[in-house]
């Protein structure tokens, strides 16, 4: 307890800690596989831009961002998931967070959207993706939650609209 | 540190009883090959088998889903092996003798994940955007076994060090091979460097690594890069393979492992080297997803850049979008400590070229070389053999629905093709 108190004290802005952390995504994976230390908002019926405007209304109200918006080389015409990393808690606008936000959601525009049938196989491997960036970010061993996916509380971390 | 490498051109290569380089040939015992392959545990578990195919330049081939392109060379005399820490015990490489099997190259192919791309038609006008049609290639095909595709990060790895190995067996071969041509590469220490060229401007190669995750990544001696914090390294440790390949998207854009053995800023800077610059060293810096990370590296990279009183930078990037962002702020942090910049990069500039190239920009990053427009569309036609599958056309970057036509052609973006607009500018094609 001292610890953490300590941490927050000393404001370990930088420093990755679960306990910092807030998970914005529409990837059911990382909801089901990250520790439940992290707090997640899993937005299923979101799609990647939804994600991203999401993310750049959090920013706005004052919520850091602690990952790249555009993380991956998949791109955003092509994988519908999207998992952001921004502060649980919401201090003051951070102008280049608004900033970076803004240009990845115009980034967004410029792809080309796509109509393709994606199979169950396909789903499952951009969900794999974006869950092994998202935990490369966190500096977390992915196979571990992997190993475990099927047994973390993802009910409680669902939001919907 | 002073390297000499030793160039076999490779003429042809042909499967055989037994494995060997005789008169421009590569003999290759494929159940040798594989016995070798096999003696890695990971691949052992995760590989059901393996078929090896040839594929020529100018034949009606076309590879696909590529992972990455790896040369052959062996070191034979000095410190260390290929591809330290991971292959060879982790001995810093970089002096000594290598020979390199020129001419050819190991790609491996085959499905890891259901969106895979990477193509290198051997002839065509998919041929023209890719530097691996120009070569004789040993292809690697990897079928998976059983229960990977719940685990397609230890899959990968296995597939990873097939290719490592199989380029590690063939480069043995050329061992007591003459080569036909030496060239000396050398690095001088700081204070000797300024000695010896005192009115040359002191100039380094800041390579940025891919660095993310799954598909995503890249190893510095065996330590994935984004473990890493930026550092330095002599350019001759790049062609001793200290630098491996762990990414295969986007295909255009990935460095191969190939490139990082050939990489041609490393070239460009030697054969400048005493001439008109003094080439100081090569800096290498991570493409990190966490911010904090991108601050850090990035100003660790301006930081090396002045302490090493350079006068001017080539930076290359590798990737887009995330990447950008580190590719600016190392430009800007940089030119911010007096040092000048030239970066290298490509562009996602839509399919009309009308867009932002890039996802981030700054003034100061004012001198900009381009690999090309990934977004620019391209009709690959049909060709005769296929290695490898291709299942994964429809969904692949660059394609979409309708990719492939009833013909056999696919229409794509040539992001589809590997090393199409390589941001080291290994490029065949340009413009002016």
């Amino acid at each position: 307890m001292l610890l953490v108190a300590l941490f927050f004290f000393c404001g370990g802005e930088t420093v990755r800690s679960s306990l910092h952390d807030l998970v914005i995504t529409n990837n059911p994976l990382v909801a089901r596989c990250l520790p439940e230390t992290y707090s997640v908002q899993l937005w299923e019926q979101l799609n990647y831009e939804q994600i991203l405007i999401k993310v750049r209304d959090c920013v706005y109200a004052g919520h850091r961002l602690y990952t790249h918006p555009l993380a991956g080389s998949v791109k955003p015409n092509e994988t519908p998931y999207r998992s952001v990393v921004i502060s649980r808690t919401a201090e003051e606008l951070s102008c280049d967070d608004a900033a970076l936000i803004a240009s990845a959601i115009e980034t967004f525009g410029k792809f080309t959207p796509r109509h393709r049938e994606l199979t169950e196989e396909m789903l499952r491997d951009f969900q794999l993706v974006d869950y092994s960036l998202l935990c490369a970010a966190l500096e977390i061993d992915p196979l571990e939650g992997l190993h475990h996916k099927n047994e973390t509380n993802y009910r409680t971390r669902r939001c919907s609209l | 540190m002073k390297l000499e490498l030793g160039y076999i051109p490779i003429a042809d290569i042909q499967f055989a009883k037994v494995s060997k380089v005789e008169d421009g040939t590569l003999y290759v015992d494929q159940e040798a090959l594989k016995a070798f392959l096999y003696q890695d545990d990971d691949v052992r578990q995760w590989v059901k088998d393996f078929t090896f195919d040839i594929a020529k330049p100018g034949e009606s081939v076309r590879i696909t889903p590529v992972k990455d392109v790896i040369e052959p060379r062996v070191k034979v005399e000095g410190p260390g092996g290929q591809f330290p820490g991971v292959i060879a015990k982790v001995d810093t490489v970089g002096s000594g003798k290598t020979h390199v099997l020129r001419g050819m190259a190991v790609v491996t192919a085959g499905k890891i994940v259901g969106f895979q791309e990477g193509i290198i038609d051997m002839t065509g006008p998919g041929a023209a955007y890719t530097p691996f049609s120009k070569l004789l290639n040993l292809v690697v095909v990897a079928e998976p076994a059983e229960g990977y595709q719940d685990n397609k990060h230890a899959y990968e790895h296995a597939v990873r060090m097939a290719g490592l190995r199989a380029a590690t067996f063939l480069g043995e071969l050329g061992r007591n091979v003459e080569p036909a041509e030496v060239q000396v590469f050398e690095t001088l220490g700081i204070r000797e460097g300024i000695a010896r060229y005192p009115d040359l401007p002191r100039v380094a190669y800041v390579h940025m690594l891919q660095s993310q995750g799954l598909l995503h990544d890249t190893y510095v001696y065996g330590v994935d890069a984004k473990r890493t914090l930026t550092t330095i390294l002599y350019p001759t440790e790049t062609m001793d393979g200290a630098i491996i390949s762990g990414n295969c998207v986007s295909a255009c854009d990935k460095n191969t492992t190939y490139h990082h053995q050939n990489n041609p800023v490393v070239a460009e800077l030697f054969a400048e080297h005493g001439k008109t610059l003094n080439y100081v060293c090569n800096i290498i810096t991570n493409e990190n997803v966490y911010l904090a990370d991108k601050q850090r590296s990035s100003d660790w990279t301006a930081k090396l850049c002045r302490l090493l009183d350079l006068d001017g930078v080539i930076v290359s990037q590798e990737g887009f979008g995330n990447p950008d962002t580190d590719l600016i702020m190392n430009t800007k942090k940089i030119e911010l400590q007096g040092v000048k910049t030239t970066i290298i990069t490509d562009e996602y500039a839509g399919q009309n070229g009308r867009s932002q190239s890039l996802a981030d920009a700054d003034p100061l990053a004012d001198a900009v070389v381009t690999g090309g427009n990934a977004n620019e569309v391209i009709v690959l036609p049909k060709l005769d053999k296929v290695i490898g599958t291709l299942d994964f056309v429809d969904v692949i970057a660059g394609g979409h629905a309708g990719s492939l036509r009833e013909d056999g052609s696919i229409e794509a973006e040539i992001q589809v093709i590997t090393g199409a607009t390589n941001e080291m500018g290994f490029n065949r094609l340009s413009a002016r």
